[in-house]
C-alpha cells in the first residue's frame, strides 16, 4: 500500500457528487464509509441514506467510473450496512451548500433512550430557520418530499417553501 | 473524462457497450456485504424467514404503489411512494439474502417475479386491497406499528444481515407509522363521515391482525437461534401503541370475527386471500411475458 495511493484514491472517491442532491459530494453527505489501495486495487465502502434509496447504484457506478479514470486497475465498491446512516454524518461542509442551495440541513438527530420508540400523534413546532430569509417562523407542511431524505416545510414570514433534510 | 453530475458518467457509452445501469455489476444489492451465514443456524430456515420478512415488504409496498395517482392530494401521494420505496428497499436486501441463505443464487427478481402464490410469505395483512383511503390508513396503522416493533426487535438478530437491515428500517418504519398515527388521528377525530369511514377500515383490517401474532414453526425454530422473533411476544407493545392511537382518535378496536386460516394454514404457509392473485397477476405480469427482459 502507498500512503500516496490512498490518499489520491480518497479524493477522488470523494469528489463524487450525489445525484439527487448534486451540491453535496458523497464525503459531505458522510456515505463515503472507507477508501483503502493497495497496488492499484481500491476498495471503496459506501452506506446507503435509506434502504430503497435509488441513486444508491448510480453512486456506486460513478465512483468505479472515476477511480478507474483516474488510473486504479481494480475498483471494488462495497456495501456497509451496519451501522445505518445517520443524518449527522453530513459535515459542516455539507450543511453549508444544503443552506446555500435552499434546503434546511438537519438538526442533530434523537438519542434514543432505551424503552418504547417515541410515536408521535403532533409533530413538534418547527424550529428551523428558512433558508432563503432566515426567519424562524416556519412550519412542516409534509412528512415527507421529494426524495426519501427530506420532508417540506414553509416559511411563515417570507412565504417561501423549502425541504429539509430529516434527522435520523 | 469529468462530468457535472453522476448521470452524465453513466450515460456514457463504454467499451462493453453498457449504457446506463446495464450491466454494471451493480446490479446485487448486498454486494460486498459478508454472505457468511450464523453457525448452528438451518440455512433453509433462515431462507425462509428472509422471504417471510421480505415479502411482507414486497406486497405491502406493491399495494401502496396501486395508490400513486389517486392519492387524495399531491402530498399524501408523496408520502405513499416514500414508504412503499422503503418497504422495497428493505424488501430487495431481504429476498437476495434468502437467495444467499439457501445457497440456490436466486436473486431478488427471481424470488419477486417467479414465485408462485403458494411460494409467497408475507402476512395475508399486506396483500388485501383497500376499500378507500380510509382502509389504507386502518392497514398501514396496524402493518407498520407490527412491522416497528419486529424490526426493534430484530437489531440484535444472530444474523447480520437481518440485523443491518432491520436497524435501517427501524428509523424509516418510524415515519411510516406516524404518519398512519396522524391520519388516523385527522379521519377518526374528523367529521362524522370521515369517523365513518376510518371505522370501517378499522373493521376490514382487524380480523386479519390475529395472524400477525401466531409463530410459524420456521419462526419459532429461529427464534431459539436468536436470529428471529416470536410474533406472539409483539402484541403486548402493538397493543399499547394502537390504543394511544385509537383514543386520541376516538375510535374503538372493533370486535370482529377472525379471518379464518385454511386447515391452520394462513400467509406464513402460503395460503393467501383472493387479492393475492391478482396482486401477483399484475407484479408479474412483465416478467412472465417476457421472460429475462430488460430496459
Amino acid at each position: 500500500m502507498t500512503a500516496g495511493g490512498s490518499t489520491r484514491a480518497r479524493a477522488v472517491a470523494a469528489a463524487v457528487p450525489d445525484p439527487e442532491l448534486p451540491m453535496l459530494t458523497v464525503e459531505d453527505l458522510g456515505i463515503l464509509r472507507d477508501v483503502t489501495e493497495h497496488d492499484g486495487h481500491v476498495v471503496v465502502a459506501l452506506t446507503p441514506t435509506y434502504s430503497g434509496c435509488p441513486a444508491l447504484r448510480e453512486i456506486q457506478l460513478d465512483v468505479a467510473t472515476r477511480l478507474s479514470a483516474a488510473g486504479f486497475a481494480g475498483v471494488e465498491v462495497r456495501l456497509q450496512l451496519s451501522p445505518p446512516w445517520s443524518a449527522d454524518w453530513i459535515t459542516a461542509e455539507g450543511r453549508r451548500k444544503l443552506t446555500a442551495a435552499g434546503i434546511a440541513p438537519p438538526h442533530a438527530a434523537p438519542h434514543r433512550a432505551e424503552g418504547p420508540i417515541p410515536l408521535t400523534l403532533t409533530p413538534p413546532p418547527s424550529t428551523l430557520a428558512c433558508p432563503a430569509c432566515g426567519a424562524t417562523r416556519t412550519e412542516r407542511t409534509a412528512a415527507f418530499s421529494g426524495t426519501a431524505c427530506k420532508d417540506l416545510y414553509r416559511c411563515l414570514a417570507c412565504a417561501e417553501p423549502f425541504e429539509h433534510i430529516k434527522e435520523i | 473524462m469529468a462530468f457535472d453530475t453522476p448521470y452524465e458518467a453513466i450515460t456514457e457509452e463504454t467499451d462493453s457497450g453498457h449504457r446506463w445501469a446495464f450491466g454494471t455489476g451493480f446490479t446485487d444489492p448486498l454486494a460486498g456485504v459478508n454472505a457468511s451465514l450464523p453457525g448452528g443456524v438451518d440455512a433453509h430456515d433462515l431462507a425462509a424467514y428472509c422471504l417471510m420478512l421480505g415479502d411482507d415488504a414486497l406486497i405491502m409496498s406493491h399495494r401502496l404503489q396501486q395508490w400513486l395517482a389517486k392519492a387524495p392530494e399531491l402530498e399524501e401521494e408523496t408520502a405513499l411512494a416514500n414508504i412503499a420505496l422503503d418497504l422495497l428497499g428493505q424488501a430487495r436486501l431481504l429476498l437476495t439474502r434468502a437467495g444467499q441463505a439457501d445457497a440456490t443464487g436466486r436473486t431478488e427478481d427471481d424470488f419477486a417475479f417467479t414465485r408462485t402464490e403458494r411460494e409467497f410469505r408475507n402476512v395475508r395483512l399486506a396483500e388485501i386491497s383497500d376499500a378507500d383511503f380510509g382502509g389504507l390508513i386502518a392497514r398501514l396503522l396496524v402493518f407498520s406499528t407490527w412491522r416497528l416493533e419486529l424490526n426493534e426487535r430484530l437489531r440484535t438478530s444472530a444474523d447480520p444481515v437481518i440485523a443491518a437491515v432491520a436497524a435501517q428500517a427501524v428509523k424509516e418504519i418510524t415515519y411510516h407509522r406516524d404518519y398512519a398515527a396522524q391520519w388516523t388521528i385527522r379521519l377518526g377525530d374528523g367529521t362524522d363521515y370521515s369517523h365513518e369511514r376510518m371505522a370501517a377500515g378499522l373493521a376490514a383490517v382487524v380480523p386479519l391482525t390475529p395472524e400477525l401474532f401466531e409463530p410459524s414453526a420456521v419462526e419459532q425454530r429461529l427464534a431459539e437461534a436468536g436470529v428471529a422473533v416470536d410474533p406472539s411476544d409483539l402484541r403486548p407493545a402493538f397493543e399499547l401503541v394502537i390504543a394511544q392511537v385509537l383514543t386520541e382518535a376516538g375510535l374503538d378496536w372493533p370486535q370482529t370475527s377472525v379471518v379464518a386460516s385454511v386447515s391452520g394454514q394462513a400467509g406464513r404457509d402460503g395460503v393467501h386471500t383472493e387479492a393475492m392473485g391478482y396482486l401477483l397477476a399484475e407484479l408479474q405480469s412483465l416478467p412472465r411475458a417476457l421472460p429475462g427482459a430488460t430496459w
